[in-house]
């Protein structure tokens, strides 16, 4: 047996991470250390601070393209730029999770294991201080992203999947109210992530095997590895479209797209608000992030053969998204099937075979993140006694009780419709043409005909808001802490900056479009 | 002076106005309307500075501008003019002040703020110049969808009956319609080169299949802008819910972005496609003419009348404009600005009579012309313009139309021909049922009724029936102006008039 030697480590390289992880450790020593009332303050500027310097690092890292610890992380292009994407977007969570002004105690629930409906329940939900793991949680799934996008070899990615997925599943399960809809949610999230891991897993064994067939080469499930047998398999390698294939349920999922979906309306719905925000923002970027690796790196040279059935997932992703969009009344259930039908814009963006489409991509998603996070910033102040006010028809005339907050969401609304000064159009612009521009112009006719249906249920909020009028039961918005008016003024400013003059992102994605092999 | 950047200038200075308009205070309403009307009569000044700057045989664009936006995508702010956009941009500076001066006190019936509704008068001035002069595709599109906002709004928090359902409709035909053109847009700009540059262009080879599918895309959508039958049943119930102001804009300005759209991008980017797509687009129009005549004879509601005979006359529009001769296609641009003024001011003068009746019902009036003769006389000079009878504006558009098209198609004009009569019998009806006749008695009751024009509403009206006869008399100034750009146009698709025939035998015998 041959001396293992470790392999040499660029520290620099992997600082981000290592700083959230560090951050996430100390978050568990600060719960055992400090005293409760201090916690929720100290918590939030660790996490706050291991956000910020990790994305000092990623600057600072900008112009590194390398692979480093054994070829199990790929610092490049697209993995530097998804990582401040995902260090951004953590940090406006971050200010969500953290806000505490507009519901006493947060939005999460003081102890977790406290029964559903009970006396307890309704004693904490009054306005004990909600738990403070939260944040610890938090550091921890960022830190799995930043290892996800990153990620060069399929195991490595397996295991930043379950880094990032499990504090998710906890995180979706602490709603200070609805208890035991947020418990579902979770429980849901949590037994459906599972198949979904196990599939992912089954499809690396597959690809190994299927690496280990081919004559002459070393078994493996890095990218280089994969991508070099992928070019000399034999014509219709079996085990390589199974573990494609299942590789690819895996990240479906956590990316949202459908057939793979039906978990996300109950989780966003279920879980606390602010996580709701953190999902369909950060975890979006990170599947998608490592989509882009797995589709672009290692399986690039069976591009003809998961194509077509990617992008019937695409079309099937837009359609469901945009249809079951129409009939919500939930404005949380809403804005989820819209995401769906984002992911599969996303996908669309992925499938283009150039350099233009990863870098469309990323734009997409970084313009999405800011435009979902302001959005779900908002759901957050519509409430009464009981909390959020998410049934829609408590938005009715919500326009005239607070023009202002209505006009926010109203840019919002009109940005995920795709009308033009806003990021929703020249993302999906993005988007489109580089699809077009790599043949697949059936992909970019699907997105505008589901553009169309998707806008009549954004359309139908505005109306609701501005032309009817307030019923006994609209709400007044509360006004916000200013953590939450951080969080949402970064992301309409982002929004409408983006829409307007997208020029320097596009060039940072342009700049940050080729991955190294 | 032809160096300023005019075309810049005047799509951000409304923009400007609006955001004063907006910031001023809800308490002082009056204030709010008399800046937006100065801001609009700036606007109107520096127009017309611009006509009159303009060198009537100079370079088809002129005042052209372009700067870098979006370089990555070949996006520029490029603005250009030809005649046929200045006539349209001195038609938008002229309408929106008559409508904010003639929607004075439009907003005050609604529970929402007044500066707000002056402030969207002015984005969607904004918005209609823009789209008017852009002359990059994706700026164009910019400007194309963004105009739904405000108008919109308008219908949505100030219209009448109905405002919600014809608010949401009108969003979402566009809003299909533009997407339709999304798509044709980035095809455009995959298959040109990943440029927008109209100039760039229209000097790109496309292939016959591509270019029908772009044409197409485009096409839908000026089509549902205009509109042209089958698309146009957006149009009655915007233009009835709106409130007569903003209607007068919306079937005054805004949908004849359709049509320039048809004559700008269809045919020179897509000239062959456009040539094989004609007899469909004829054959819309056609039926667009009689079928909205003989539906507005039979509306009892004043303001969906109205939308009915801009349909029909939208239909004359693209007859015009796809028999491609030179005469038919400025006979098409003069209706445009001519249909403005007309139709226009049919809407403002049936929204004071609406004001005044609370109603817009046909049957709720009856002889109102015993009461407010002025008024009654005003309608009715706005129906004899919107029949086209000879010695007003519209008159002489619809002419040069049905000649241009005669000499090609001759089928195509009679049938057209018939939609004249037709339009004689919906606007004199209505003129009979709503101020002639034994008065209603119910009239002598309501109190807005016996006030005839005062100085505001006579201000309004005066320029505009001025400019019908002037024009009806006189069209030169503008024909001079549009000559060159649909010269220019007839030279894109490669058609050329046909010879006249008559006078040379050696032809006839053949």
């Amino acid at each position: 047996m041959s001396e293992l030697k470790l392999p040499p480590i660029d520290y620099a390289a992997l600082a981000p991470t290592l700083i959230l992880l560090g951050a996430a450790l100390v978050g568990v020593l600060v719960e055992a250390f400090v005293p409760r009332r201090r916690r929720h303050v100290v918590q939030l500027a660790v996490a706050l601070l291991a956000v910020l310097g990790a994305l000092t690092m990623v600057v600072l890292n900008a112009n590194d393209r390398l692979i480093t610890i054994g070829g199990a992380i790929a610092i490049d292009g697209p993995a530097l730029f998804l990582q401040g994407a995902i260090l951004v977007l953590a940090a406006m969570a971050l200010l969500l999770i953290g806000e505490r002004t507009v519901e006493r105690g947060g939005a999460f629930v003081a102890q977790a294991a406290v029964t559903a409906e009970s006396a307890d329940d309704r004693r904490q939900a009054d306005g004990a201080p909600g738990a403070t793991e939260v944040y610890p949680l938090t550091s921890f799934a960022v830190g799995g992203m930043l290892i996800f996008v990153a990620a060069n070899d399929l195991l490595t990615m397996f295991i930043a999947l379950e880094v990032l997925s499990l504090p998710l599943y906890l995180l979706c399960a602490l709603a200070r109210r609805r208890r035991l809809l947020s418990q579902e949610a979770a429980m849901k999230y949590f037994l459906l992530g599972a198949y979904a891991s196990a599939f992912f897993l089954f499809g690396v064994a597959l690809v190994y095997g299927f690496t280990a067939g081919i004559p002459g080469r070393s078994a493996g499930v890095d990218f280089a590895t994969i991508h070099a047998a992928v070019a000399e398999s034999p014509s219709s390698p079996v085990l390589l479209f199974g573990g494609m294939a299942m590789i690819a349920i895996g990240l479906l999922f956590k990316a949202g797209a459908a057939p793979f979906h039906v978990w996300t309306p109950d989780v966003y719905q279920g879980a606390p608000t602010p996580i709701t925000g953190f999902m369909a923002a950060c975890t979006k970027v990170a599947a998608f992030g490592a989509l882009l690796r797995v589709f672009h790196v290692a399986f690039e040279g069976a591009r003809w053969d998961f194509t077509p059935v990617l992008g019937v997932v695409a079309v099937l992703t837009m359609l469901v998204g945009a249809v079951l969009a129409v009939t919500q009344t939930d404005i949380k259930r809403l804005l989820a099937y819209s995401s769906i039908a984002n992911a599969g814009y996303l996908l669309v963006g992925v499938l283009a075979p150039t350099s233009d489409g990863v870098s469309g991509t990323m734009f997409y998603l970084v313009a999405y993140g800011f435009s979902v996070l302001a959005a779900f910033a908002v759901v957050t102040l519509v409430r009464d006694a009981d909390g959020e006010a998410t049934h829609l028809s408590r938005w009715a005339g919500l326009g005239q009780r607070s023009p202002f907050y209505a006009g926010l969401f109203t840019f919002i609304l009109l940005a995920f419709a795709g009308i033009p000064l806003t990021s929703g159009f020249t993302s999906k612009f993005a988007v489109f043409s580089a699809a077009f521009d790599g043949g697949q112009g059936w992909l970019v006719i699907a997105g505008v005909l589901t553009s169309m249906v998707l806008a009549f249920p954004y359309l139908r909020v505005v109306v609701l808001m501005w032309l009817s009028e307030p019923g006994e039961s609209t709400p007044a918005v509360v006004v916000p802490g200013w953590l939450t008016s951080a969080a949402l003024t970064i992301g309409v400013v982002a929004t409408l900056v983006l829409g307007v003059f997208p020029q320097p992102l596009l060039d940072l994605a342009a700049g940050a479009a080729e991955f190294v092999r | 002076m032809s160096d300023f950047p005019f075309l810049s200038v005047l799509t951000v200075a409304p923009l400007v106005g609006a955001l004063v308009v907006a910031v001023l205070p809800r308490r002082r309403p009056e204030l709010a309307k008399q800046v937006a009307l100065g801001w609009s009569l700036l606007v109107l000044a520096l127009s017309v500075v611009m006509w009159v700057t303009w060198q009537t045989g100079g370079d088809r664009f002129q005042f052209r501008e372009s700067y870098p936006w979006i370089p990555n995508w070949g996006v520029n702010f490029t603005f250009a003019a030809d005649g046929i956009a200045l006539v349209m941009l001195m038609l938008i500076a002229l309408l929106v002040p008559l409508v904010i001066l003639a929607s004075w006190h439009d907003a005050e019936s609604s529970k929402r703020s007044v500066p707000t509704y002056f402030a969207l008068l002015l984005v969607l001035e904004c918005t209609m110049i823009g789209v008017f002069a852009a002359a990059d595709v994706f700026l164009f599109y910019v400007f194309f969808e963004v105009m739904l906002v405000p108008m919109y709004f308008l219908i949505g928090s100030y219209g009448g009956h109905q405002r919600q359902y014809a608010a949401v409709k009108f969003f979402l035909y566009s809003l299909v319609g533009g997407l339709f053109m999304l798509a044709a847009v980035i095809g455009l700009w995959v298959v040109g080169g990943k440029t927008f540059d109209w100039v760039a262009l229209s000097e790109v080879d496309i292939s016959t299949g591509a270019e029908r599918w772009l044409f197409l895309g485009f096409f839908i959508a000026f089509a549902i802008k205009a509109p042209f039958f089958p698309f146009h049943t957006w149009l009655p119930d915007a233009g009835g819910a709106a409130p007569a102001g903003a209607a007068a804009l919306l079937v005054g300005v805004l949908d004849k972005v359709g049509t320039f759209g048809l004559l700008r991008y269809c045919l020179p980017l897509f000239p062959d496609a456009a040539k094989w797509f004609a007899p469909w687009a004829l054959a819309l129009g056609v039926i667009g003419i009689i079928y909205a005549a003989l539906l507005a004879i039979g509306q009892n509601d004043l303001k969906r009348l109205v939308s009915y005979t801009s349909i029909a006359h939208f239909g004359f529009i693209g007859v015009g404009i796809f028999a491609f001769t030179s005469q038919a296609a400025t006979g098409a641009v003069l209706y445009m600005v001519n249909h403005g003024l007309a139709t226009g001011l049919l809407f403002l003068v049936v929204g004071m009579l609406v004001a005044r009746r609370g109603s817009a019902l046909i049957s709720d009036f009856g002889g109102a012309g015993k009461m407010v003769p002025l008024l009654a006389g005003v309608l009715f000079f706005a129906g004899l313009a919107s029949l086209a009878l000879p010695g007003t504006a519209p008159f002489i558009s619809e002419f040069l139309v049905l000649i241009g098209t005669f000499s090609v198609n001759k089928p195509v004009a009679v049938i057209a021909t018939l939609g004249v009569i037709l339009a004689a019998a919906y606007v004199l009806w209505m003129v009979q049922r709503t101020t002639q006749g034994t008065l209603n008695p119910a009239l002598t009751e309501v109190e807005g009724m016996k006030r005839d024009l005062n100085l505001r509403e006579k201000v309004v009206v005066a320029p505009l029936v001025a400019l019908i006869l002037l024009l009806g008399f006189y069209p030169k100034p503008v024909t001079d102006v549009i000559n060159p750009a649909v010269q220019a146009t007839m030279q894109d698709i490669g058609k050329t008039d046909p010879a006249p025939s008559a006078g040379t035998p050696q032809e006839a015998s053949r």
